[in-house]
Protein backbone atom coordinates (compact mmCIF):
# COMPACT_ATOMS: atom_id res chain seq x y z
CA UNK A 1 0.00 0.00 0.00
CA UNK A 2 3.18 2.20 -0.35
CA UNK A 3 2.12 5.95 -1.03
CA UNK A 4 -1.42 5.45 0.10
CA UNK A 5 -2.47 6.98 3.09
CA UNK A 6 -3.20 4.14 5.84
CA UNK A 7 -7.35 5.08 6.51
CA UNK A 8 -8.51 4.49 10.12
CA UNK A 9 -10.13 1.15 10.88
CA UNK A 10 -11.66 -0.88 14.01
CA UNK A 11 -9.17 -3.85 14.56
CA UNK A 12 -10.03 -6.94 15.51
CA UNK A 13 -9.52 -8.30 18.79
CA UNK A 14 -6.72 -10.91 18.92
CA UNK A 15 -7.54 -14.58 20.30
CA UNK A 16 -6.16 -17.78 20.17
CA UNK A 17 -7.85 -19.04 17.24
CA UNK A 18 -8.09 -15.74 15.40
CA UNK A 19 -4.38 -14.69 15.72
CA UNK A 20 -2.98 -16.50 12.50
CA UNK A 21 -5.67 -14.96 10.35
CA UNK A 22 -4.79 -11.58 11.48
CA UNK A 23 -1.26 -11.73 11.76
CA UNK A 24 -0.25 -14.28 9.40
CA UNK A 25 0.71 -11.07 6.84
CA UNK A 26 3.72 -10.16 8.78
CA UNK A 27 4.95 -12.78 6.66
CA UNK A 28 2.77 -11.62 4.04
CA UNK A 29 1.12 -14.91 3.90
CA UNK A 30 -2.86 -15.45 4.14
CA UNK A 31 -3.67 -18.37 6.85
CA UNK A 32 -6.90 -20.25 8.02
CA UNK A 33 -7.70 -22.61 10.04
CA UNK A 34 -8.07 -26.48 9.12
CA UNK A 35 -8.38 -29.51 10.30
CA UNK A 36 -5.90 -31.81 10.58
CA UNK A 37 -7.70 -35.16 10.01
CA UNK A 38 -10.24 -34.29 7.26
CA UNK A 39 -8.66 -31.17 5.69
CA UNK A 40 -11.71 -29.07 5.48
CA UNK A 41 -10.48 -25.27 5.63
CA UNK A 42 -12.77 -24.03 8.55
CA UNK A 43 -13.53 -20.20 8.52
CA UNK A 44 -14.54 -18.15 10.85
CA UNK A 45 -12.22 -20.47 13.13
CA UNK A 46 -14.08 -23.15 15.38
CA UNK A 47 -12.18 -25.20 18.10
CA UNK A 48 -13.53 -28.37 16.67
CA UNK A 49 -13.97 -29.27 13.20
CA UNK A 50 -17.94 -29.53 12.33
CA UNK A 51 -17.18 -32.11 10.12
CA UNK A 52 -15.30 -35.43 11.88
CA UNK A 53 -15.23 -33.63 14.84
CA UNK A 54 -10.97 -33.62 15.12
CA UNK A 55 -10.01 -31.32 17.70
CA UNK A 56 -6.20 -30.07 17.27
CA UNK A 57 -7.04 -27.38 14.62
CA UNK A 58 -4.33 -25.91 12.84
CA UNK A 59 -3.36 -22.68 10.68
CA UNK A 60 -2.17 -22.84 6.74
CA UNK A 61 -1.34 -20.57 4.27
CA UNK A 62 -3.35 -20.20 1.16
CA UNK A 63 -2.10 -18.57 -2.22
CA UNK A 64 -3.57 -15.38 -1.51
CA UNK A 65 -5.54 -15.47 -4.87
CA UNK A 66 -9.69 -15.41 -4.59
CA UNK A 67 -12.12 -14.43 -6.96
CA UNK A 68 -14.92 -11.85 -6.50
CA UNK A 69 -18.21 -13.44 -5.61
CA UNK A 70 -20.40 -9.88 -4.98
CA UNK A 71 -19.64 -6.38 -4.38
CA UNK A 72 -21.09 -3.60 -3.30
CA UNK A 73 -19.57 0.29 -3.93
CA UNK A 74 -19.97 2.49 -0.49
CA UNK A 75 -20.96 5.62 -1.06
CA UNK A 76 -22.22 6.65 2.82
CA UNK A 77 -20.22 7.57 5.95
CA UNK A 78 -20.82 4.85 8.44
CA UNK A 79 -17.50 6.00 10.49
CA UNK A 80 -14.28 6.94 10.03
CA UNK A 81 -12.35 5.06 7.28
CA UNK A 82 -11.20 4.72 3.68
CA UNK A 83 -11.83 7.49 1.28
CA UNK A 84 -15.72 6.99 -0.43
CA UNK A 85 -16.71 5.51 -2.34
CA UNK A 86 -14.99 2.06 -1.59
CA UNK A 87 -15.81 -1.74 -2.60
CA UNK A 88 -16.99 -4.14 -0.31
CA UNK A 89 -16.17 -7.34 -1.57
CA UNK A 90 -17.06 -10.92 -0.46
CA UNK A 91 -14.03 -13.34 -2.09
CA UNK A 92 -13.96 -17.04 -2.66
CA UNK A 93 -10.50 -18.20 -1.76
CA UNK A 94 -9.01 -20.44 -4.80
CA UNK A 95 -8.16 -23.49 -2.55
CA UNK A 96 -11.95 -23.94 -1.78
CA UNK A 97 -14.89 -21.16 -2.90
CA UNK A 98 -16.46 -22.11 0.52
CA UNK A 99 -14.43 -20.18 2.02
CA UNK A 100 -15.16 -16.39 1.68
CA UNK A 101 -13.54 -12.85 3.09
CA UNK A 102 -15.59 -10.02 3.27
CA UNK A 103 -12.82 -7.52 2.62
CA UNK A 104 -12.24 -4.29 0.51
CA UNK A 105 -10.97 -4.21 -3.11
CA UNK A 106 -7.93 -1.83 -3.64
CA UNK A 107 -5.77 -0.67 -6.53
CA UNK A 108 -8.35 -0.16 -8.46
CA UNK A 109 -10.67 2.36 -9.56
CA UNK A 110 -14.35 1.27 -7.91
CA UNK A 111 -15.69 1.11 -11.37
CA UNK A 112 -13.68 -1.54 -12.58
CA UNK A 113 -14.50 -3.84 -10.04
CA UNK A 114 -16.02 -6.72 -11.55
CA UNK A 115 -18.39 -10.26 -10.55
CA UNK A 116 -15.79 -13.22 -11.57
CA UNK A 117 -12.98 -11.04 -11.15
CA UNK A 118 -9.68 -12.24 -9.93
CA UNK A 119 -7.69 -10.82 -7.36
CA UNK A 120 -4.65 -11.74 -4.66
CA UNK A 121 -4.06 -10.58 -1.53
CA UNK A 122 -2.35 -7.20 -0.26
CA UNK A 123 -2.04 -6.77 3.76
CA UNK A 124 -2.31 -3.66 5.46
CA UNK A 125 -0.76 -3.23 8.14
CA UNK A 126 -1.65 -1.33 11.43
CA UNK A 127 0.58 -1.15 14.55
CA UNK A 128 -1.65 -0.97 17.40
CA UNK A 129 -0.44 -1.28 21.09
CA UNK A 130 -2.85 -3.76 21.31
CA UNK A 131 -1.22 -6.57 18.61
CA UNK A 132 -0.29 -5.60 15.57
CA UNK A 133 -2.96 -6.77 12.68
CA UNK A 134 -2.79 -7.12 8.62
CA UNK A 135 -5.94 -6.64 7.21
CA UNK A 136 -6.14 -8.91 4.11
CA UNK A 137 -7.54 -6.63 1.16
CA UNK A 138 -7.31 -7.99 -1.86
CA UNK A 139 -6.18 -6.26 -5.32
CA UNK A 140 -6.71 -7.33 -9.25
CA UNK A 141 -4.66 -10.28 -9.89
CA UNK A 142 -1.18 -8.45 -10.84
CA UNK A 143 -1.66 -5.47 -10.38
CA UNK A 144 1.22 -3.00 -8.76
CA UNK A 145 0.08 -1.22 -6.19
CA UNK B 1 -42.34 -33.95 3.90
CA UNK B 2 -45.20 -32.48 6.11
CA UNK B 3 -45.52 -32.00 9.54
CA UNK B 4 -48.59 -34.34 11.27
CA UNK B 5 -51.20 -32.13 11.76
CA UNK B 6 -51.47 -33.01 15.32
CA UNK B 7 -47.89 -31.89 15.93
CA UNK B 8 -48.91 -28.15 14.67
CA UNK B 9 -49.50 -26.87 18.10
CA UNK B 10 -49.32 -23.76 16.23
CA UNK B 11 -52.91 -23.76 15.17
CA UNK B 12 -54.03 -23.52 18.92
CA UNK B 13 -53.06 -19.84 18.66
CA UNK B 14 -55.23 -17.13 17.84
CA UNK B 15 -54.51 -13.21 17.46
CA UNK B 16 -57.03 -11.68 19.32
CA UNK B 17 -55.79 -8.33 20.15
CA UNK B 18 -53.72 -5.51 18.16
CA UNK B 19 -52.14 -2.27 19.04
CA UNK B 20 -49.74 0.65 18.18
CA UNK B 21 -48.97 3.81 20.53
CA UNK B 22 -48.59 7.26 18.76
CA UNK B 23 -46.11 6.43 15.86
CA UNK B 24 -43.64 9.29 14.58
CA UNK B 25 -40.81 9.75 12.77
CA UNK B 26 -39.36 11.67 16.25
CA UNK B 27 -42.22 11.64 18.94
CA UNK B 28 -39.34 13.05 21.60
CA UNK B 29 -41.79 10.97 24.22
CA UNK B 30 -40.70 7.95 26.97
CA UNK B 31 -40.32 4.96 25.47
CA UNK B 32 -41.54 2.78 28.21
CA UNK B 33 -44.74 4.84 28.11
CA UNK B 34 -45.09 4.30 24.19
CA UNK B 35 -44.27 0.72 24.88
CA UNK B 36 -47.53 0.85 27.74
CA UNK B 37 -49.42 2.75 25.48
CA UNK B 38 -49.01 0.45 22.42
CA UNK B 39 -49.67 -2.83 24.69
CA UNK B 40 -52.73 -1.32 26.23
CA UNK B 41 -53.87 -0.82 23.09
CA UNK B 42 -53.50 -4.49 21.82
CA UNK B 43 -55.19 -5.91 25.25
CA UNK B 44 -57.95 -3.77 25.15
CA UNK B 45 -58.83 -4.26 21.37
CA UNK B 46 -58.86 -8.38 22.20
CA UNK B 47 -61.48 -7.12 24.95
CA UNK B 48 -58.82 -8.03 28.22
CA UNK B 49 -57.66 -6.17 30.91
CA UNK B 50 -53.87 -6.92 32.01
CA UNK B 51 -55.00 -9.24 34.67
CA UNK B 52 -55.99 -11.48 31.91
CA UNK B 53 -52.08 -11.55 30.75
CA UNK B 54 -50.50 -14.61 31.80
CA UNK B 55 -48.01 -14.43 28.89
CA UNK B 56 -45.12 -12.18 27.90
CA UNK B 57 -42.82 -11.97 24.70
CA UNK B 58 -40.58 -9.63 23.01
CA UNK B 59 -38.16 -8.66 20.66
CA UNK B 60 -35.20 -8.29 21.27
CA UNK B 61 -35.27 -7.75 25.19
CA UNK B 62 -32.38 -6.66 26.69
CA UNK B 63 -29.81 -6.00 24.00
CA UNK B 64 -27.76 -2.33 23.25
CA UNK B 65 -28.64 -2.62 19.64
CA UNK B 66 -28.06 0.66 19.26
CA UNK B 67 -29.62 4.19 19.94
CA UNK B 68 -33.61 3.51 20.52
CA UNK B 69 -33.13 -0.23 19.15
CA UNK B 70 -34.97 -1.35 22.51
CA UNK B 71 -37.54 0.70 23.26
CA UNK B 72 -38.49 -1.52 26.98
CA UNK B 73 -37.85 -4.86 27.87
CA UNK B 74 -39.90 -7.94 28.89
CA UNK B 75 -38.95 -7.18 32.78
CA UNK B 76 -39.41 -3.17 32.43
CA UNK B 77 -43.53 -3.85 31.04
CA UNK B 78 -43.86 -7.12 33.25
CA UNK B 79 -43.24 -4.33 36.50
CA UNK B 80 -44.78 -1.34 34.96
CA UNK B 81 -48.17 -3.69 33.86
CA UNK B 82 -47.87 -5.55 37.10
CA UNK B 83 -48.28 -8.62 35.17
CA UNK B 84 -48.77 -11.96 36.62
CA UNK B 85 -46.82 -14.43 34.44
CA UNK B 86 -47.26 -17.97 33.30
CA UNK B 87 -44.58 -17.84 30.74
CA UNK B 88 -42.28 -15.25 29.50
CA UNK B 89 -39.47 -15.21 26.85
CA UNK B 90 -37.84 -12.46 25.44
CA UNK B 91 -34.14 -12.61 23.04
CA UNK B 92 -32.58 -11.38 19.80
CA UNK B 93 -31.23 -14.99 18.49
CA UNK B 94 -34.19 -16.12 17.02
CA UNK B 95 -36.44 -16.65 13.75
CA UNK B 96 -36.46 -13.05 12.98
CA UNK B 97 -38.51 -10.32 15.38
CA UNK B 98 -41.65 -12.18 14.62
CA UNK B 99 -40.01 -15.14 15.97
CA UNK B 100 -40.86 -13.49 19.49
CA UNK B 101 -44.85 -14.05 18.47
CA UNK B 102 -44.12 -17.23 17.06
CA UNK B 103 -42.96 -18.18 20.53
CA UNK B 104 -45.96 -17.06 21.61
CA UNK B 105 -47.83 -18.93 19.55
CA UNK B 106 -46.25 -22.61 20.72
CA UNK B 107 -46.67 -21.37 24.73
CA UNK B 108 -50.24 -21.06 24.39
CA UNK B 109 -50.52 -24.27 21.86
CA UNK B 110 -48.43 -25.97 24.54
CA UNK B 111 -50.72 -24.69 27.25
CA UNK B 112 -48.57 -22.40 29.43
CA UNK B 113 -50.62 -19.97 28.68
CA UNK B 114 -53.79 -18.48 27.89
CA UNK B 115 -53.34 -14.84 26.74
CA UNK B 116 -49.60 -13.83 25.76
CA UNK B 117 -48.74 -10.13 25.21
CA UNK B 118 -46.57 -9.41 22.13
CA UNK B 119 -44.71 -6.19 21.76
CA UNK B 120 -41.72 -4.72 19.95
CA UNK B 121 -40.67 -0.99 20.74
CA UNK B 122 -38.74 1.42 19.03
CA UNK B 123 -37.71 4.91 19.36
CA UNK B 124 -34.88 4.91 17.33
CA UNK B 125 -36.10 8.22 15.10
CA UNK B 126 -35.93 10.29 18.85
CA UNK B 127 -32.60 8.53 20.11
CA UNK B 128 -30.83 9.43 16.85
CA UNK B 129 -31.71 12.81 17.27
CA UNK B 130 -30.88 13.05 20.90
CA UNK B 131 -27.69 11.56 21.08
CA UNK B 132 -26.82 11.52 17.67
CA UNK B 133 -25.54 8.75 15.53
CA UNK B 134 -22.04 7.55 17.31
CA UNK B 135 -19.30 5.96 15.42
CA UNK B 136 -19.07 2.07 16.06
CA UNK B 137 -16.71 1.50 19.02
CA UNK B 138 -16.35 5.26 19.88
CA UNK B 139 -13.98 7.52 17.92
CA UNK B 140 -10.78 6.45 16.89
CA UNK B 141 -8.01 6.17 19.63
CA UNK B 142 -10.86 5.16 22.26
CA UNK B 143 -9.13 1.26 21.56
CA UNK B 144 -11.87 -0.57 21.28
CA UNK B 145 -11.72 -3.81 19.18
CA UNK B 146 -14.23 -6.13 17.35
CA UNK B 147 -14.44 -9.78 18.44
CA UNK B 148 -17.18 -12.27 17.38
CA UNK B 149 -18.92 -12.35 14.13
CA UNK B 150 -18.57 -8.29 13.51
CA UNK B 151 -14.35 -9.00 13.82
CA UNK B 152 -15.18 -10.32 10.21
CA UNK B 153 -16.82 -7.11 8.95
CA UNK B 154 -16.16 -3.79 11.09
CA UNK B 155 -12.25 -3.94 9.93
CA UNK B 156 -13.51 -3.39 6.53
CA UNK B 157 -15.09 -0.36 6.95
CA UNK B 158 -18.77 -2.38 7.06
CA UNK B 159 -20.40 -2.48 9.92
CA UNK B 160 -24.15 -2.12 8.53
CA UNK B 161 -26.61 -4.29 7.19
CA UNK B 162 -27.10 -2.05 4.39
CA UNK B 163 -24.24 -2.84 3.07
CA UNK B 164 -24.49 -7.04 3.95
CA UNK B 165 -27.62 -7.08 2.02
CA UNK B 166 -26.23 -5.04 -0.69
CA UNK B 167 -24.15 -7.55 -1.20
CA UNK B 168 -26.59 -10.50 -1.94
CA UNK B 169 -28.58 -8.12 -3.59
CA UNK B 170 -25.93 -7.52 -5.85
CA UNK B 171 -24.98 -10.98 -6.56
CA UNK B 172 -28.95 -11.71 -7.74
CA UNK B 173 -28.43 -8.90 -9.96
CA UNK B 174 -25.31 -10.69 -11.55
CA UNK B 175 -27.17 -14.22 -11.63
CA UNK B 176 -30.62 -13.31 -12.59
CA UNK B 177 -30.22 -9.80 -14.17
CA UNK B 178 -32.71 -7.84 -11.51
CA UNK B 179 -32.49 -4.04 -12.19
CA UNK B 180 -32.73 -0.98 -9.86
CA UNK B 181 -35.91 -0.56 -11.86
CA UNK B 182 -37.48 -3.74 -10.61
CA UNK B 183 -36.48 -3.29 -7.08
CA UNK B 184 -37.59 -0.10 -7.08
CA UNK B 185 -41.25 -0.92 -6.96
CA UNK B 186 -40.89 -2.51 -3.62
CA UNK B 187 -40.11 1.30 -2.74
CA UNK B 188 -42.83 2.91 -5.20
CA UNK B 189 -45.61 0.39 -4.05
CA UNK B 190 -44.80 0.84 -0.23
CA UNK B 191 -45.41 4.74 -1.09
CA UNK B 192 -48.29 4.64 -2.64
CA UNK B 193 -49.85 2.21 -0.05
CA UNK B 194 -48.88 4.81 2.69
CA UNK B 195 -50.89 7.49 1.31
CA UNK B 196 -53.80 6.04 2.35
CA UNK B 197 -52.12 5.06 5.67
CA UNK B 198 -52.47 7.85 8.38
CA UNK B 199 -50.20 6.52 10.42
CA UNK B 200 -47.15 6.10 7.60
CA UNK B 201 -44.29 8.41 7.97
CA UNK B 202 -43.89 9.31 4.34
CA UNK B 203 -46.86 10.21 2.45
CA UNK B 204 -45.97 12.50 -0.74
CA UNK B 205 -45.76 10.55 -3.75
CA UNK B 206 -42.51 9.45 -4.88
CA UNK B 207 -42.33 8.49 -9.16
CA UNK B 208 -39.94 6.21 -10.57
CA UNK B 209 -37.17 9.39 -11.29
CA UNK B 210 -36.94 10.35 -7.56
CA UNK B 211 -36.46 7.03 -6.76
CA UNK B 212 -33.07 6.69 -9.37
CA UNK B 213 -32.18 10.24 -8.51
CA UNK B 214 -32.06 10.14 -4.73
CA UNK B 215 -28.04 9.63 -3.13
CA UNK B 216 -27.01 6.47 -3.28
CA UNK B 217 -25.76 4.24 -0.09
CA UNK B 218 -24.58 1.09 -0.57
CA UNK B 219 -25.46 -0.16 -4.39
CA UNK B 220 -27.68 -1.01 -5.52
CA UNK B 221 -29.43 0.59 -3.14
CA UNK B 222 -30.16 4.35 -2.32
CA UNK B 223 -31.87 5.97 -0.16
CA UNK B 224 -34.94 4.54 -0.82
CA UNK B 225 -34.20 1.27 -0.38
CA UNK B 226 -33.44 1.73 3.32
CA UNK B 227 -36.31 2.05 6.03
CA UNK B 228 -36.87 4.74 8.10
CA UNK B 229 -36.56 4.91 11.69
CA UNK B 230 -39.81 6.39 13.55
CA UNK B 231 -40.52 5.91 17.54
CA UNK B 232 -43.63 3.56 18.61
CA UNK B 233 -44.89 0.43 19.87
CA UNK B 234 -46.85 -2.21 18.31
CA UNK B 235 -48.12 -5.34 20.46
CA UNK B 236 -50.25 -8.24 20.16
CA UNK B 237 -52.25 -10.57 22.26
CA UNK B 238 -51.92 -14.18 21.18
CA UNK B 239 -54.40 -16.23 23.15
CA UNK B 240 -55.73 -20.33 22.89
CA UNK B 241 -57.86 -21.03 20.81
CA UNK B 242 -60.68 -22.30 23.63
CA UNK B 243 -59.98 -18.71 25.37
CA UNK B 244 -60.71 -16.73 21.94
CA UNK B 245 -64.39 -17.68 21.91
CA UNK B 246 -66.40 -14.36 21.99
CA UNK B 247 -63.63 -11.83 21.19
CA UNK B 248 -64.82 -7.91 19.99
CA UNK B 249 -63.14 -8.64 16.80
CA UNK B 250 -63.29 -11.40 14.40
CA UNK B 251 -60.17 -14.16 15.78
CA UNK B 252 -57.86 -14.41 13.18
CA UNK B 253 -55.75 -18.07 13.63
CA UNK B 254 -52.17 -18.92 12.71
CA UNK B 255 -52.43 -21.43 10.25
CA UNK B 256 -48.43 -22.36 10.57
CA UNK B 257 -45.41 -20.97 11.13
CA UNK B 258 -41.48 -21.38 9.69
CA UNK B 259 -38.55 -20.71 11.78
CA UNK B 260 -35.52 -22.78 9.87
CA UNK B 261 -31.79 -22.05 9.70
CA UNK B 262 -30.27 -24.28 7.53
CA UNK B 263 -27.51 -22.50 5.98
CA UNK B 264 -24.12 -20.87 7.59
CA UNK B 265 -24.83 -18.09 10.15
CA UNK B 266 -21.96 -16.23 9.18
CA UNK B 267 -23.65 -14.36 6.49
CA UNK B 268 -20.79 -14.44 4.01
CA UNK B 269 -20.58 -17.94 4.29
CA UNK B 270 -23.85 -18.22 3.03
CA UNK B 271 -24.07 -21.43 0.41
CA UNK B 272 -26.45 -19.43 -1.94
CA UNK B 273 -25.54 -15.71 -1.80
CA UNK B 274 -28.60 -14.67 -3.72
CA UNK B 275 -30.74 -15.80 -1.27
CA UNK B 276 -30.78 -15.76 2.58
CA UNK B 277 -32.47 -17.94 5.74
CA UNK B 278 -35.49 -16.82 4.28
CA UNK B 279 -35.22 -19.72 1.99
CA UNK B 280 -35.65 -22.35 4.73
CA UNK B 281 -37.70 -20.50 6.60
CA UNK B 282 -40.55 -20.08 4.15
CA UNK B 283 -39.67 -24.16 3.02
CA UNK B 284 -40.68 -24.45 6.88
CA UNK B 285 -43.70 -22.98 7.00
CA UNK B 286 -44.86 -24.67 4.02
CA UNK B 287 -44.60 -28.17 5.30
CA UNK B 288 -46.55 -27.35 7.90
CA UNK B 289 -49.19 -26.61 6.27
CA UNK B 290 -51.72 -27.71 3.14
CA UNK B 291 -52.32 -24.23 1.75
CA UNK B 292 -49.94 -23.43 -1.31
CA UNK B 293 -48.71 -19.83 -2.05
CA UNK B 294 -51.88 -19.41 -4.72
CA UNK B 295 -53.98 -19.73 -1.53
CA UNK B 296 -52.24 -16.14 -0.04
CA UNK B 297 -54.66 -12.97 -0.40
CA UNK B 298 -52.36 -10.64 1.32
CA UNK B 299 -48.49 -10.92 1.75
CA UNK B 300 -47.02 -8.34 4.78
CA UNK B 301 -43.45 -8.74 3.93
CA UNK B 302 -39.87 -7.09 5.85
CA UNK B 303 -38.42 -3.57 3.67
CA UNK B 304 -36.18 -2.89 6.00
CA UNK B 305 -34.43 -2.77 2.42
CA UNK B 306 -36.04 -3.61 -0.67
CA UNK B 307 -34.02 -6.52 -1.71
CA UNK B 308 -35.29 -8.33 1.76
CA UNK B 309 -38.91 -8.10 0.35
CA UNK B 310 -37.67 -9.32 -3.06
CA UNK B 311 -35.85 -12.23 -1.50
CA UNK B 312 -38.70 -13.38 0.71
CA UNK B 313 -41.22 -13.13 -2.10
CA UNK B 314 -38.79 -15.89 -3.81
CA UNK B 315 -37.96 -17.66 -1.23
CA UNK B 316 -42.16 -18.23 0.08
CA UNK B 317 -42.59 -19.53 -3.56
CA UNK B 318 -44.99 -16.63 -4.95
CA UNK B 319 -42.52 -16.82 -8.21
CA UNK B 320 -39.62 -19.31 -9.19
CA UNK B 321 -36.18 -17.84 -7.82
CA UNK B 322 -34.47 -15.77 -9.97
CA UNK B 323 -37.44 -14.14 -11.10
CA UNK B 324 -38.57 -11.83 -8.25
CA UNK B 325 -37.46 -8.97 -10.32
CA UNK B 326 -39.39 -9.87 -13.00
CA UNK B 327 -42.13 -10.85 -10.93
CA UNK B 328 -42.60 -7.31 -9.07
CA UNK B 329 -41.66 -5.34 -12.45
CA UNK B 330 -43.98 -2.28 -12.92
CA UNK B 331 -45.86 -2.91 -9.69
CA UNK B 332 -49.32 -3.21 -11.14
CA UNK B 333 -49.17 -7.87 -9.46
CA UNK B 334 -48.25 -6.24 -5.77
CA UNK B 335 -50.34 -3.54 -5.85
CA UNK B 336 -53.77 -3.19 -3.68
CA UNK B 337 -55.83 -4.18 -6.75
CA UNK B 338 -53.12 -6.64 -7.75
CA UNK B 339 -53.27 -10.69 -7.86
CA UNK B 340 -50.85 -10.76 -4.50
CA UNK B 341 -51.18 -7.00 -2.59
CA UNK B 342 -48.02 -6.69 -1.11
CA UNK B 343 -47.27 -4.13 2.21
CA UNK B 344 -51.16 -2.55 2.35
CA UNK B 345 -49.49 -0.01 4.83
CA UNK B 346 -46.50 1.08 3.22
CA UNK B 347 -44.08 -0.98 4.93
CA UNK B 348 -40.82 0.47 6.85
CA UNK B 349 -40.22 2.15 3.85
CA UNK B 350 -42.79 4.40 3.81
CA UNK B 351 -44.71 3.80 7.18
CA UNK B 352 -41.87 3.35 9.49
CA UNK B 353 -39.18 0.78 10.74
CA UNK B 354 -41.83 -0.61 13.72
CA UNK B 355 -39.05 -3.81 13.09
CA UNK B 356 -41.48 -6.73 11.56
CA UNK B 357 -44.27 -6.27 13.90
CA UNK B 358 -46.00 -3.87 11.73
CA UNK B 359 -46.33 -6.21 8.98
CA UNK B 360 -48.50 -8.70 11.21
CA UNK B 361 -50.12 -5.79 12.55
CA UNK B 362 -51.68 -5.04 9.05
CA UNK B 363 -52.11 -8.69 7.83
CA UNK B 364 -54.56 -8.62 10.75
CA UNK B 365 -56.20 -5.48 10.44
CA UNK B 366 -56.69 -7.02 6.10
CA UNK B 367 -58.39 -10.40 7.38
CA UNK B 368 -60.67 -8.39 9.84
CA UNK B 369 -61.83 -5.96 6.73
CA UNK B 370 -60.21 -3.04 9.17
CA UNK B 371 -57.75 -1.68 6.89
CA UNK B 372 -59.84 1.01 5.94
CA UNK B 373 -58.96 3.35 2.40
CA UNK B 374 -56.50 0.58 1.76
CA UNK B 375 -58.54 -2.18 2.43
CA UNK B 376 -58.01 -5.11 0.32
CA UNK B 377 -61.13 -6.16 -1.65
CA UNK B 378 -62.83 -9.62 -2.14
CA UNK B 379 -62.77 -10.22 1.49
CA UNK B 380 -59.13 -11.62 2.01
CA UNK B 381 -59.15 -15.15 4.20
CA UNK B 382 -55.20 -15.48 4.15
CA UNK B 383 -52.63 -13.95 4.81
CA UNK B 384 -48.21 -14.17 5.09
CA UNK B 385 -46.46 -11.90 7.37
CA UNK B 386 -42.44 -12.33 7.83
CA UNK B 387 -39.71 -10.66 8.59
CA UNK B 388 -36.07 -10.42 8.75
CA UNK B 389 -33.19 -10.93 6.79
CA UNK B 390 -29.39 -12.75 6.97
CA UNK B 391 -29.66 -16.15 9.57
CA UNK B 392 -32.56 -14.47 11.40
CA UNK B 393 -35.83 -15.36 8.98
CA UNK B 394 -39.38 -15.84 10.84
CA UNK B 395 -42.60 -15.89 9.01
CA UNK B 396 -46.56 -16.76 9.82
CA UNK B 397 -49.69 -17.67 7.77
CA UNK B 398 -52.47 -16.55 9.80
CA UNK B 399 -56.12 -17.32 8.24
CA UNK B 400 -59.89 -15.69 9.40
Amino acid sequence: MSGDVVPFRILPRLEALTEAFWQGGRDGELRFNRCGACRLWLHPPVPICPECGAGGITSEAVSGRATVATFTTNHQMWMPGPELPYVVAIVEIEEDPRVRLTTNIVGCEPGDVVIGMSVEVVFEHHADEGGDVWLPLFRPLGATI
Amino acid sequence: MKVPEGDRIERRACITGIGQSEIGRRLFRDPLELTIEGCRAAIADAGLTPRDIDGLSTYPGMLDGGPGFNGANATEIHEAMRLELNWFDSGVETAGQLGSVIKACLAVGAGLANHVLCFRSVWEGSAQKLGGRQPIGGPPGSGFRASGSLQWTLPFAAPSAAIWIALFAARHFHEYGTTREQLAQIALNGRRNAALNPNAIYRDPMSMEDYLAVRMISWPFGLFDCDVPCDGTTAFVVSRDERAKDMPHPVVRVEAVGTALHGRSSWDQFDDLTTMANRDAAAHLWSRTELRPADVDVAEIYDGFSFLTLSWLEALGFCPVGEGGRFIEGGQRIALDGELPLNTHGGQLSAGRLHGYGFLHEAVLQLRGDAGARQVAGDPQVAVAAAGGGNTCGCLLVCR
